[in-house]
């Protein structure tokens, strides 16, 4: 005797969540009752092995149905054939747009082409995360990025909108598709001890900064690519580092600030004007895209590697920053303040947020 | 030309790309009804289309309303070739035809293909402007209202019940004609599909007609079902009770009614029918007589075999032939006789005799006295008989001419000639819980209907279409002075018998026998009844119907179910029909036993809602039984099961056997406390029922000398000759326990086999197949309707009947199994009205299909509700109160025969709560609004409709309070990529949820937020995995309805709030 067919469907769909996260796993039918079984499922009701895996086929086809719909979730809330509960669909969609950071972190900065979805076996074997929830996650972020591409507007915004995600999601998914727009190299060695949440906040910080967008919400543009016109001053900048007065002015002043608030006063004063010189030189670069791709890399090699080897704490580095930042404004020479800040505010708390192990 | 259907196409949303090229489609739309077609304008390369045409007019005679369904075609337009069609709609616009019904239809409905499914939503508006109709000889009914609720409905008061209305038209199944072999299978099914939906029409427009003969305005009970007789053609029959349907005022809400009359109504009407008693001579003739119309239809025809249908079994016959002409003079005397309360032997004796023939005269003259209806408004039950069935095995022969279905209606008629047959010998005049079910394989077809012989309160039913004298009638009969004191007498009198007062013996009185104790049509073992003490009662009690509201429970009932797989030779013609019809009585008989051993097994006494299905194959047959088993505190305790030996000699044999009877006795004792039946001790005070209470099994077992087996005769079979055959085998065994089982039998040993197999109910959950389970009160609103269906294969090594009854047992068990396990979010709560459907669609396939609702209910204030009701009598407040005002009512109104024009000042209700609740549109809350804010730049915003299903007549915590019109929907859906579709389950399980959500939308347009007394009727299903191709047909039903939650009866629910405003919105453009 066999089962030939078996199905359950209900008036009101109500979908178990622990098989939901099974399936969005990317879990065979198999694996999942096997997974449920050892969670103790059948503990307390008097079911089979047979009861849970009949279970979990009727809801992984239901998953499956949905699958299409949570793929435009504005659907997902006017579309007949489910009736879901509102607050289930905001699981539902949550869940399904939920990624694994050790994955995100292997594509994060990668064209979101054909080319890295062929690669994703070897992403899915290095992250441990099955190739199943790869495609799913890599998909995702696939059709989040073409839908956003198109739209004016603020970023995390028109994602929150389009794919009726939390705010967080929204903002995490922002990162994303900033990053594969303006691939930023993240796999570089170097690159490897920071998590996504690193980048996602740099992210945040670039696009609410440098973008178009960020200085003026009525811009109805795109704030997925940096400014141009900033990106043009930045190389005003150079002179801090170029005339030698303003770079001996600026050291000593700061110099002046730290001194004997830190213990690591005496690296610092030694290595500033390299530090310096790392800083100005990334924003002297910017113009050209080919180095926007390594801003998180110049960062590292050229000021947080530098400060590491010589022990600076945390509170050094905010100690610092926040006097090299200030410092620069007291310069008479040195014309481009407003520039300055804006480069300066983004690059601190990027690195404030970088300066971990 | 009496009706004017207006149609309007506004907007479509999620449609399907079309053209490759551009990933886009250009929509427009054919609105057709009858021969007429209209177009829309095409939208260019939108998925999203905005069409808002113009409102399309058809000038129609309201027959035509009736029957045809306003069809809507989405198409792709194509400039080089012909246009592909996206999918269509039908829409029933009967709902509109009655002014107490919908009066728009306006929504998003799903666009179905038969081959693709939902392909998209379109939004309609449709509106209908009747004239009045001032031809006599009119072949429309508009305006008869249709209920699938099997009650009366919730925001109705019934003043009549005109009795049984059937119907039954025929014609060429489209799937079957020549032109099937040329044309496409979508064009195919949509022939189906669009056939379907006229005949019903037609058929509901036929039985409105006889309605509205009979002076009703209303079917209820409506049951409608389709024959799919394969190359003989295709028969939609329905049936349904006729009944003069009052709306209720919302002045007159059912709490409004005062407390004092509870205890005194439901037993009124009897007792004042003492007044004026025709003689004895004047009746006697009426009630022996065969009724007028019987069997004027002509003899079965050509291959019809009647075998399986021929009387009752034969000791009874006899028996009961007599007692229907003899009947009154000795149901009165013996109880004078008794000396058990001379009053109350007067009372009962003339009281019965009155009843019988008051309601006799109503009814005779009908041709069948059988009603649809399973629950009942109080006092209307008065004495409930047995389950009455009949099966009938016939060879379906080609339709010659689907004008004449005369054929078809023969066998119906012949088969409910019986039913009434088997009625009268149970000393009943009418049948109710009625319900008919045809199982077909190849040229086979078994017709059964079965229902419960019952005494019915003449009251509900006189006048009506007989005669003008009614109402004269009904007045003198009803002095209400002289009732309230019989009333009162009575309360006297069981309060010295009982030691307490307030008693309220009608709560028994549906349990007393209607039939003549010394002239029983069946052996059946009689007691003094354990509430009142004064009439004789049955030992064990199966019926088709809901339990009474009245009636007296002890401790929660349970889904019992009986199953049985027999094999069978394949044959063909007139030796397979033989072979079937010579089964059926063994499957009867077996299913009955199984039936009453899982009864004794938990300890009760009655069975309601039983459904006993029986389904042919090829090469075997399925029995399926269902039903709700309760304690009835007014009938005896349930003695418990005896094993015995054949060869007591053997030790070893003996332990074995006293291993059994220990297994038994511990689950009896087992499942008393799971069903927490605890017999009341109120009757310590009677002397006769003294026999101390905590012993009161065994005094059962010692105190019940009749056999066993001859209660089964309780459930009155008419299957053969054969079936006496077997009751007296078991008489050769008469031991003295209540209840014996003979190890030595195989049967037996299989019947324990089943009985100690069928696995216990999981902690917090609780199941039956009735509306409601007794005992439990405090539901909560969570509520979840399902459908699972599964099909099994059998692998052929073990087709021998053991084998297949220990796997078909399994596969009820493990499905059963499956949905406690799916449900269990819910526990604690009960499985409602769980409804098993087998069938047997090829050889060694076997479906399983089984539609419910799992309602949670509290547990905290449960135990609190438990201990206040253990006196009280076992109803809940809310029907309580309700059947106090409906029967406040009724006696008012049959005063006045002018029913009041109460649909104005619903209306006007219904028309004050739109106008405040959109006033009170709310700020949306937080999840809602911002989802709202980002469809806004899309074309398609507006949230969706919640709606409820739920195959009860009712919602808990929730008030209906508008009936908007029955749904009934037939769908085909075919795949030619199974594989594709994610194969069997993956089609059946998409092609449900469509259904579903079909349904829903169809509800929703009609302003519904629910569907009430939701039944799927048909779900076939054929693959062929080797073509890569699966089809299924599924017919579903119910009542969309509109409610309101009984907590905040003012605050219409925002959905609905919107749903209304924007149909207004759309009022006004017009």
């Amino acid at each position: 005797m066999s089962v030939e067919l078996d199905v359950f469907v209900v008036n009101t769909t109500i979908m178990d969540e622990e098989v939901y996260q099974l399936w969005l796993d990317g879990y065979t039918v198999n694996d999942a009752v096997k997974v449920r079984m050892e969670g103790g499922v059948l503990e307390g009701c008097e079911a089979s092995a047979e009861v849970l895996h009949s279970d979990t086929m009727d809801q992984y086809r239901t998953f499956q149905m949905c699958e299409r719909l949570l793929h435009s979730p504005v659907k997902l809330a006017n579309q007949l054939l489910f009736q879901i509960p509102p607050h289930r669909q905001v699981m539902l969609i949550e869940r399904y747009y939920a990624f694994d950071s050790v994955f995100v972190r292997e594509v994060l900065g990668k064209k979101l082409s054909k080319g890295t979805k062929k690669d994703l076996d070897d992403v899915s074997a290095k992250t441990g995360v099955t190739l199943k929830s790869c495609r799913r996650q890599f998909d995702n972020f696939k059709r989040v990025f073409k839908v956003v591409e198109e739209l004016k507007g603020p970023l995390v915004e028109n994602i929150r909108q389009h794919f009726l995600l939390s705010d967080k999601l929204a903002r995490d998914y922002a990162a994303i598709v900033f990053f594969a727009n303006n691939r930023f190299e993240t796999g570089k060695k170097k690159l490897h001890y920071l998590t996504f949440q690193d980048f996602a906040f740099c992210a945040g910080q670039l696009i609410s900064n440098w973008t178009v967008g960020a200085l003026d919400n009525m811009v109805e543009d795109m704030d997925v690519d940096l400014e141009k016109e900033f990106l043009q001053d930045l190389k005003e900048l150079k002179i801090l580092i170029t005339d030698r007065d303003l770079l001996d002015q600026h050291k000593s002043l700061v110099c002046t600030a730290l001194r004997g608030k830190t213990k690591a006063f005496n690296e610092m004063e030694a290595n500033f004007k390299n530090l310096s010189r790392g800083l100005v030189n990334i924003a002297a670069k910017l113009t050209n895209t080919k180095e926007v791709r390594d801003f998180f890399i110049d960062l590292v090699e050229k000021f947080i590697e530098p400060c590491r080897s010589d022990k600076w704490t945390a509170g050094d580095m905010r100690l610092y920053l926040t006097h090299y930042t200030n410092s620069a404004h007291v310069l008479d020479t040195f014309k481009h303040q407003v520039v300055w800040d804006r480069y300066m505010g983004v690059i601190k708390s990027c690195i404030l947020k970088m300066y971990h192990d | 030309m009496p009706g004017k259907l207006k149609a309007k196409i506004v907007a479509g949303r999620h449609l399907p790309v079309m053209d490759r090229a551009s990933d886009l489609t250009d929509a427009f739309v054919e609105v057709k009804f009858g021969n007429t077609t209209f177009k829309t304008d095409v939208f260019p390369k939108s998925l999203n289309p905005q069409w808002n045409s113009e409102w399309f007019k058809f000038e129609v005679d309201d027959e035509d309303l009736q029957d045809e369904p306003l069809q809507i075609t989405v198409l792709d337009h194509d400039t080089y070739s012909a246009n592909d069609a996206i999918g269509k709609v039908y829409i029933d616009i009967d709902p509109l035809l009655s002014c107490e019904a919908a009066t728009v239809i306006s929504g998003w409905l799903p666009i179905y293909d038969t081959i693709h499914g939902i392909r998209g939503e379109i939004n309609v508006l449709v509106k209908v402007d009747l004239f009045n109709d001032l031809n006599r000889f009119r072949q429309s009914s508009c305006g008869v209202k249709f209920f699938c609720t099997t009650s009366i409905p919730r925001c109705y008061r019934v003043a009549l019940v005109h009795g049984f209305v059937e119907e039954l038209v025929v014609n060429e199944d489209p799937e079957y004609q020549w032109i099937d072999r040329i044309r496409t299978p979508r064009a195919s099914n949509e022939a189906r599909q669009r056939l379907i939906s006229l005949m019903s029409g037609e058929l509901q427009r036929k039985i409105g007609l006889k309605v509205l003969e009979m002076g009703g305005n209303a079917v209820v009970g409506y049951l409608q079902c389709f024959d799919l007789e394969g190359e003989s053609g295709l028969v939609v029959r329905a049936i349904g009770t006729a009944c003069t349907l009052d709306k209720l005022s919302p002045g007159t809400a059912p709490n409004t009614t005062t407390h004092t009359n509870t205890h005194t109504l439901p037993n009124t009407a009897p007792t004042s029918n003492a007044c004026n008693s025709p003689s004895k001579d004047s009746k006697e003739p009426v009630f022996s007589e065969d009724p007028p119309h019987s069997l004027s239809g002509p003899p079965t025809p050509l291959r019809t075999l009647p075998s399986s249908s021929p009387p009752p079994f034969s000791p009874s016959k006899p028996c009961s032939r007599q007692s229907s002409s003899s009947d009154t003079d000795l149901s009165l005397t013996p109880r004078i006789g008794m000396g058990s309360g001379g009053s109350v032997g007067k009372e009962a004796g003339p009281l019965k005799t009155l009843l019988r023939q008051h309601t006799q005269s109503a009814l005779e003259q009908r041709e069948f006295p059988i009603f649809t209806l399973t629950c009942f408004p109080p006092g209307f039950l008065v004495h409930v008989g047995g389950v009455v069935s009949t099966r009938s095995v016939k060879l379906l022969d080609r339709i010659h001419n689907p004008d004449e279905p005369e054929t078809r209606d023969a066998w119906w008629e012949e088969i409910r000639q019986e039913i009434k047959s088997h009625a009268k010998a149970l000393g009943c005049h009418a049948v109710v819980g009625y319900s008919e079910s045809t199982s077909i394989c190849e040229e086979v077809c078994i017709l059964s209907a079965s229902g419960t012989a019952a005494m019915l309160n003449p009251r509900f039913m006189r006048e009506g279409c007989l005669d003008t004298g009614g109402s004269d009638h009904r007045l003198s009969r009803q002095p209400h002075p002289g009732m309230v004191g019989s009333e009162r007498g009575e309360g006297e009198v069981s309060s010295t018998w009982l030691g307490f007062e307030d008693a309220s013996p009608p709560s028994c009185g549906f349990v007393h026998i209607p039939y003549d104790e010394f002239n029983m049509p069946f052996p059946a073992q009689l007691t003094y009844c354990y509430h009142c003490r004064r009439q004789k009662v049955p030992d064990v009690l199966f019926t088709t119907i809901d339990l009474p509201a009245e009636a007296e429970v002890t401790g929660k009932g349970c889904l019992i179910q009986a199953r049985l797989c027999r094999t069978k030779k394949k044959a063909q013609g007139e030796v397979n029909a033989t072979s079937i019809s010579n089964l059926l009585p063994f499957m009867e008989y077996e299913l009955h036993t199984q039936l009453m051993n899982k009864l004794k097994l938990r300890s009760m006494n009655a069975l309601f809602g039983l459904r006993i299905q029986i389904s042919v194959g090829e090469n075997m047959l399925l029995g399926l039984a269902s039903a709700t088993g309760v304690y009835l505190s007014a009938l005896p305790a349930p003695g418990g099961i005896q094993i015995a030996g054949k060869t007591p000699s053997d030790l070893s044999y003996d332990q074995h056997i006293s291993t059994m009877q220990k297994r038994i006795d511990d689950t009896i004792a087992k499942n008393k406390e799971l069903y927490n039946i605890h017999p009341p001790k109120l009757f310590t005070l009677d002397p006769e029922a003294f026999t101390g209470l905590n012993t009161e099994c065994i005094e059962e077992v010692v105190g019940s000398p009749i056999p066993d087996r001859q209660r089964s005769s309780r459930l009155f079979r008419s299957t053969s000759e054969s079936s006496d055959e077997l009751s007296e085998l078991d008489l050769s065994h008469g031991k003295k326990d209540a209840f014996v089982l003979e190890i030595d039998d195989t049967d037996a040993v299989e019947d324990i086999q089943s009985l100690l197999t069928d696995a216990p109910i999981p902690a917090g959950f609780y199941s039956c197949n009735t509306e409601v389970m007794p005992g439990i009160h405090n539901w909560t609103s969570g509520l979840q309707m399902f459908t699972s269906v599964r099909v099994y294969r059998l692998s052929n090594a073990n087709l021998t009947n053991q084998g297949l009854n220990k796997i078909f047992t399994d596969l009820c068990e493990n499905l059963l199994k499956s949905l406690y396990f799916k449900l269990r979010s819910m526990i604690p709560c009960c499985l409602c009205h769980l409804n098993f459907t087998v069938a047997v669609p090829e050889e060694e396939l076997i479906q399983v299909a089984v539609t419910a609702v799992a309602m949670s209910f509290d547990k905290e204030t449960q135990q609190a509700a438990d201990k206040a009701l253990t006196r009280g009598s076992g109803e809940n407040e809310e029907q309580l109160q309700f059947s106090m005002e409906m029967c406040g009512e009724s006696t008012i109104s049959n005063n006045q025969p002018t029913a009041k024009p109460s649909g104005v000042p619903e209306s006007a209700m219904v028309h004050s709560s739109r106008v405040s609740s959109s006033e009170r549109c709310s700020p949306l809350p937080e999840g809602r609004s911002r989802s709202l804010r980002s469809t806004r730049s899309l074309p398609c915003g507006a949230p969706v409709t919640v709606v409820k299903m739920t195959p009860l007549s009712f919602l808990p915590g929730t008030r209906i309070v508008k009936y908007l019109g029955i749904i009934n929907m037939f769908f085909i859906r075919e795949t030619t990529s199974l594989r594709e579709e994610g194969g069997v389950s993956g089609f059946l399980h998409s092609f449900i949820a469509e259904v579903f959500a079909m349904v829903r939308a169809h509800v929703a347009a009609l302003g519904g937020n629910a569907l009430v007394s939701y039944s799927m009727k048909e779900c076939v299903f054929m693959e062929n995995p080797n073509k890569n191709q699966a089809q299924c047909l599924i017919n579903v039903s119910g009542d969309a309805v509109i409610f309101i939650r009984e907590s905040d009866q003012e605050a219409i629910p925002p959905l609905l709030t919107s749903r209304q405003t924007s149909s207004t919105g759309a009022d006004g453009t017009t």
